[in-house]
């Protein structure tokens, strides 16, 4: 039993999963310290009179989606190319713009419309990755680099989309996929998270992908040699990160019901990414573990959240996320982690010698 | 000609060399033919001096990153240290930060003094930053990425928490930091046929110094010479002796210290303290560092090179302004689409030269 117990702290010491549960279980233990009723979860009716969930777990299951999604796709383009893409956000607005522009062309806003909207905004947002994806398969361009193009001109392109406007779309069937589908009490981006999970699931337990996409980014080379169309996955791994920004553009813009291409998911490439450092994915390719990134993207908006529910202005949340991040990664690193190991050794060394003195 | 092959034969051109010859070419291209269309402002010699006003700080930022990602490294929190310096700067120069008129009325030392302070408190923070990044970087082992990212996002997050209102420099002392240095024999007529002197900030002075000084340090110093080795191969660096933590720190150091100057210069040259100040700098770093011919993955990289890197991307911005494109959002998906041309020019150039190697 003792042995049992031991063995599972010793996997999940090595575990790269270690960091953010540790974070995760820190920001749980410090609210319910601070407020006992934060994790909370109650039933109330909202102005549909449909009966709706509502709690601060709640919100941070919700606010987290966008950046859970695109953190999915980080993690494989990470994993496959050894490089991030930074224009996840201007893609997902641009991916949004298409979503409003075809859903205002039509005449009204019905489920076809809609359907139709989210597969041209998928598949404009895929051609998108596409081309990151091709100068990065195809010409060798740091991604970085590649993204950065997308980076500077996609915003720009978001409102050229919709001609300089920043139209509104208001229909129950945008607000069912924003918030909530009456009948039921959960908010939808968590479903529409939970359905990309068993997507990404099915399609890491069906398929060769992810064994593919590791080899790819721990050696390219000798990935080809052994038969793996290494050009192909690095450009798979920058389309399904199009189809996650689509995605997520898609609940961005029915949360609010309109399209602000300045203001639509700013910043979160570089949440996205900490998501995936978080995680314990190295940030230079090769192995990863989906799960840790969505893990880590959870943990930054539970700390965002808690963070408002101190009632730190938004300005100033950033430099207190920043500390508690670094607070964080120090522990989970190598040196620390190592340091700690000999303590705890020493320390049941000196235990033993005591309990041998005591029965002697 | 004979001499060119020669020198050919023995010492192949590098992948760095070549990728700053190409940079150098197209930004005397670019220019030529800026000249050669729109004429007019680009024949003045004040719109060179105009691009280098406006980014000498981007230009002190692109070297410190050039040397943290010639060890393989990278710091994205230069933007946000120096918009934090020239807040502070700006709040001891306006006598916002109280701390400082303490002082000063304590010493009994003249307000002219407050310019002393803001250059001290400049280096200060830039050091502080370097110092706690490299530390945990190199000696902790913990990834730069998420380090300098917290380092940015601190750094944004205290501007708000000094001052959430825009901060103006007094005038008297603007005056002093402002002074620029006049060169009439490079000045061109006005409408009216009087000479105007070509006009070039101090900051600048301090940039081409300072870039001057790290070609030096990465040339011709030991610890210089380390940063490539452990760029390069860390292990093998290990293996030969050098104190890989040691030049991994001394990097981020360097590269905190730059963008402490950065930032003091950039109040120079603005004035002003402002939570948007100096906004995707680090972006526009990096770009200048990698079209200069510095690699992501270390090892490889050059400050020249960096240089007309910043300088190329400045151009291309002012070729867009002027070629009468006034909508903001026609000229970022310009400068994307250029930027995307120049990525790959650069790209197919490389592959031409490794094929022909094999």
């Amino acid at each position: 039993m003792n042995k049992r117990k031991s063995k599972a702290i010793g996997i999940l010491k090595n575990s790269q999963l270690l960091v953010p549960l540790i974070a995760i279980l820190l920001l749980v233990v410090f609210n319910l310290i601070r407020d006992p009723g934060f994790f909370s979860v109650g039933l109330t009716t909202n102005n549909n009179g449909d009966p709706v969930l509502q709690g601060n777990l709640i919100s941070i299951l919700n606010g987290a989606s966008e950046l859970v999604i695109l953190s999915m796709g980080m993690t494989l383009v990470t994993a496959a190319s050894g490089g991030q893409d930074i224009s996840v956000g201007a893609l997902a607005a641009i991916a949004g713009s298409v979503f409003v522009k075809v859903l205002k062309s039509g005449g009204g806003i019905s489920a076809p419309v809609v359907l139709g909207a989210f597969l041209l905004c998928c598949a404009v947002a895929m051609a998108f990755g596409a081309f990151n994806g091709s100068l990065v398969a195809l010409f060798n361009i740091q991604p970085m680099i590649a993204t950065l193009i997308l980076f500077t001109c996609g915003r720009s392109i978001a409102y050229w989309i919709n001609g300089g406007a920043t139209p509104t779309v208001s229909s129950p069937i945008i607000n069912a996929i924003g918030s909530f589908i009456p009948g039921i009490p959960i908010p939808t981006p968590i479903l529409i998270v939970i359905l990309m999970g068993i997507l990404f699931a099915l399609l890491f337990r069906f398929t060769t992908l992810s064994l593919y996409i590791q080899s790819v980014g721990i050696n390219q080379s000798a990935a080809r040699l052994n038969g793996i169309n290494s050009v192909g996955i690095k450009l798979l791994s920058f389309v399904i990160l199009g189809a996650c920004c689509a995605v997520a553009g898609m609940i961005g813009v029915s949360r609010l019901g309109l399209i602000n291409h300045e203001t639509l998911l700013i910043n979160i490439e570089m949440d996205a990414i900490l998501a995936v450092a978080i995680g314990g994915n190295n940030l230079g390719g090769g192995k990863f573990k989906m799960i840790g990134s969505v893990l880590g993207a959870y943990a930054i908006q539970a700390l965002t959240i808690t963070l408002y529910a101190m009632k730190v202005p938004s300005t100033d949340v950033k430099a207190y996320k920043a500390v508690v991040i670094v607070l964080l990664v120090v522990m989970g690193s190598p040196v620390v982690k190592e340091a700690a190991g000999r303590l705890g050794t020493r320390l049941r060394a000196s235990r033993r010698v005591g309990a041998g003195k005591g029965a002697a | 000609m004979e001499e060119k092959g020669k020198l050919r034969r023995r010492e192949p051109i590098t992948d760095t060399q070549l990728l700053m010859t190409i940079t150098i070419c197209i930004f005397v291209g670019m220019y030529a033919l800026a000249i050669l269309i729109w004429g007019g402002g680009f024949k003045k010699p004040q719109m060179l001096f105009d691009m280098l006003n406006d980014n000498a700080y981007l230009i002190i930022i692109s070297c410190g990153l050039t040397i943290v990602m010639i060890t393989g490294s990278i710091d994205i929190s230069v933007g946000g240290v120096t918009a934090l310096v020239a807040m502070v700067g700006v709040m001891i120069l306006n006598g916002n930060l109280h701390l400082f008129d303490g002082i000063i009325a304590a010493w009994g030392l003249s307000e002219s003094f407050r310019i002393v302070f803001a250059l001290l408190m400049s280096l200060l923070i830039g050091l502080a930053f370097g110092f706690v990044q490299g530390y945990l970087i190199a000696h902790l082992e913990i990834q730069p990425f998420i380090i300098t990212l917290a380092g940015m996002f601190f750094a944004r997050g205290m501007i708000t928490i000094i001052s959430v209102d825009p901060q103006k420099g007094p005038q008297a002392l603007m005056d002093i930091l402002q002074k620029r240095i006049e060169m009439p024999w490079l000045g061109s007529p006005n409408k009216k046929g009087v000479i105007i002197p070509a006009r070039m900030e101090i900051g600048v002075v301090i940039a081409l110094v300072l870039v001057v000084l790290v070609y030096l340090l990465l040339r011709k110093t030991r610890l210089g010479r380390s940063f490539y080795a452990v760029g390069g191969n860390r292990q093998s660096a290990l293996m030969l002796g050098i104190n890989v933590r040691h030049s991994r720190f001394m990097a981020h150091l360097l590269c905190g210290l730059l963008s402490g100057i950065a930032g003091f210069v950039f109040m120079m040259h603005t004035g002003a303290g402002n939570a948007t100040n100096a906004t995707a700098a680090e972006m526009n770093a990096i770009a200048s560092s990698i079209i200069g011919g510095t690699l992501l993955t270390g090892g490889v990289g050059n400050v020249i090179g960096t240089f007309f890197g910043v300088l190329t991307l400045s151009t291309i911005k002012s070729i867009v302004t002027t070629s009468g494109l006034r909508d903001p959002w026609w000229q970022s998906i310009t400068t994307g689409a250029m930027l995307c041309f120049f990525i790959l020019l650069q790209s197919v150039v490389l592959m031409r030269k490794n094929r022909g190697k094999k």
